[in-house]
């Protein structure tokens, strides 16, 4: 076969076809190989909800649980902590929970919980994952009344775990699904059913 | 038997020719080592090449041995650490020398690529190897990040946390990336594993790619000169370069000085300050990973400083990683963000001299306060140094064109 011969278009249309071919094969493989990668059945399964019994917390007090290897703190507030919450509006970020990601729809309220004293938000600053610190007294910081303090970056959050203006992290800490199995027993994890 | 032995070496008969017959050894050797021919006015500069090539054996040598005797498992990780620290006969040595291994690596690298910047060594016609070094560097930060995480100590856990938590700020894919990365909803066993499998397979493999390829490039265009000049211009009657000397047994026996004195270095760290008071190894992670506590004070260990200080500089979780990012990236463009024609920083002006040392000021005081904690008064000094460090590369294109340079000699100089 001389180069007269040749059917350009037929070899251009094989080189493309080919090409194109072992692109998708090339893709589909690459699926298991990725889906590998996301959280396994197992970790899922660890995932599961976790009880927290609440009947010995007096208000003021705080308990650490860990939900899907994150941190959630479950704060029941006393009366000065309720009385904080509308006191700084105008310094928070979010004040209304708008950004719908941070929490349940049930938690999108003045105190962003089911039950006013409880107060369920992972420790998890929004920013970049540290855990931040109770200052309830608001020694760590100044200039605001307490909350919760980010001892990485320096984010301050409220009595309602909601971030104030000029820190880093960009939104509230976010409440994880939870519900009341009874007053004194959560469950957190899992919202369906009495939310 | 003698007869062979006579002739090694000599690609006209004997062993030598088999094999050469049937793989280019000598044609490598030469074109390499014994007829590589750069430059006879190397200065001290011009070491840390080698010395990185040489960390780079030190950190694959130990670190082979410490996967003997090391669990990628959370539950285990930090204990088989502690047991290869007390119980594993020297493990304190081959543990210490990686870890100091690891800071030396930084130290030789951030040096070599401070060579480039003295005397133009990314310029035409080296801008790939320039490349290839930075792509190089990339992955020598994503080797550390993963190593550190491996003693599954305080500081790894938190510092892991911080930095994985970084790509969440990604818009849209940001979370299904950081679920990705963990291969859990936090960081988890699972993590430490990937991480593990990263650090030992993944990215050293990439890395010896890399080197080499680094070396290949070199190789086909020459090495630079502290006088920047091109020592191929002027060839004797044979065909080598007048000013250029054959790598061996010129510059290695050179070289071997360089590395003598480094393992000096390198062995007095290693022996009286593995630690260098919490610079090498921090002392948060003498602690296992605690989930429920982040450490008081979290710092990335002190290569990663500088980036780090730009990151927190900025009061904004996107804006932070948008500039974090670029803060690593920028160095790539050097070969076309400068635009004096001039190489070596001998023969340059006034203002790339000035540029290039407030630069280096402005490296170390990123590097010092990404170490210290954020107060007001460091935040507001680490945004100063993060718009000076951005100047340095932006403004490049302009004062490097108007600097005055003075003339470039034809044939290399010594300076006394």
């Amino acid at each position: 076969m001389t180069e007269d011969d040749l059917d350009k278009n037929r070899r251009h249309f094989l080189t493309v076809a080919t090409l194109v071919t072992g692109a998708i094969g090339a893709g589909a493989v690459a699926i298991p190989f990725v889906s590998s990668l996301k959280p396994s059945a197992r970790a899922q399964a660890l995932g599961a909800p976790v009880e927290v019994p609440i009947g010995s917390l007096k208000p003021g007090e705080m308990v650490r649980v860990i939900w899907r290897g994150r941190l959630v703190f479950v704060l029941r507030r006393d009366e000065t902590m309720m009385a904080k919450l509308p006191q700084d509006i105008d310094q928070l970020r979010d004040p209304n929970s708008e950004v719908i990601e941070q929490q349940p729809d049930y938690a999108a309220n003045e105190t962003r919980s089911v039950k006013p004293e409880f107060l369920i938000v992972e420790g998890s600053c929004t920013h970049l994952g540290c855990a931040p610190l109770e200052d309830f007294d608001a020694t760590l910081a100044p200039d605001y009344a307490g909350g919760f303090f980010c001892p990485c970056h320096g984010s301050k959050f409220d009595f309602a775990g909601r971030v104030f203006k000029g820190v880093p992290a960009p939104t509230n800490l976010r409440v994880p699904p939870h519900r009341f199995v009874r007053d004194d027993l959560i469950l957190i994890g899992q919202d369906t059913g009495a939310a | 038997m003698s007869r062979i032995e006579a002739e090694v070496g000599k690609p006209q008969g004997g062993l030598m020719k088999w094999i050469d017959d049937r793989f280019p050894f000598t044609k490598t050797m030469e074109h390499h080592v014994t007829k590589y021919y750069a430059s006879k006015n190397f200065n001290w500069w011009f070491v840390f090449g080698v010395l990185a090539f040489v960390v780079l054996i030190i950190q694959l040598l130990t670190g082979i041995f410490l996967t003997m005797n090391y669990k990628p498992a959370a539950a285990e990780a930090f204990a088989s650490v502690e047991y290869i620290m007390r119980d594993v006969e020297w493990g304190w040595l081959i543990r210490y020398m990686h870890s100091t291994g690891a800071s030396f690596f930084f130290i030789v690298v951030y040096l070599h690529m401070f060579r480039a910047m003295l005397y133009g060594s990314y310029k035409k016609p080296r801008e790939l190897i320039w490349l290839i070094g930075m792509l190089i560097f990339l992955v020598l930060m994503a080797e550390g990040f993963a190593g550190y995480l491996l003693p599954w100590g305080q500081m790894s856990y938190w510092g892991a946390q911080v930095i994985i938590s970084l790509f969440g700020a990604i818009p849209v894919v940001g979370d299904a990336l950081v679920e990705i990365i963990r291969g859990d909803y936090s960081i988890s066993d699972i993590t430490l594993n990937r991480f593990f499998a990263l650090h030992v397979i993944v990215l050293p493999l990439a890395l010896i790619g890399l080197v080499f390829v680094h070396i290949v490039a070199l190789h086909e265009v020459g090495s630079n000169n502290p006088d920047g000049i091109d020592i191929k211009k002027h060839k004797g009657p044979d065909g080598i370069p007048l000013d250029g000397v054959p790598f061996h047994p010129h510059h290695t026996s050179k070289d071997l000085v360089g590395i003598i004195v480094f393992l000096m270095i390198f062995c007095s760290v290693v022996f009286f300050a593995p630690d260098m008071g919490g610079m090498f190894l921090e002392h948060a992670n003498f602690e296992p990973a605690n989930l429920t506590a982040t450490p008081e004070h979290i710092a990335p260990v002190w290569y990663y400083t500088p980036y780090y200080a730009i990151l927190r500089a900025v009061p904004d979780k996107l804006w932070g990683f948008i500039l974090f990012g670029l803060s690593v990236m920028l160095p790539m463009f050097l070969p076309w963000l400068d635009r004096c024609r001039v190489k070596s920083i001998r023969y340059r002006g006034w203002m790339y001299k000035t540029a290039l040392s407030v630069f280096v000021v402005t490296f170390i005081m990123l590097g010092w306060l990404g170490l210290q904690a954020a107060t007001p008064t460091y935040v507001m000094l680490a945004r100063v140094f993060s718009v000076l460090y951005f100047a340095f590369f932006l403004l490049m294109p302009f004062y490097t064109a108007m600097d005055k340079t003075k003339p470039v000699p034809d044939r290399v100089v010594y300076h006394d």
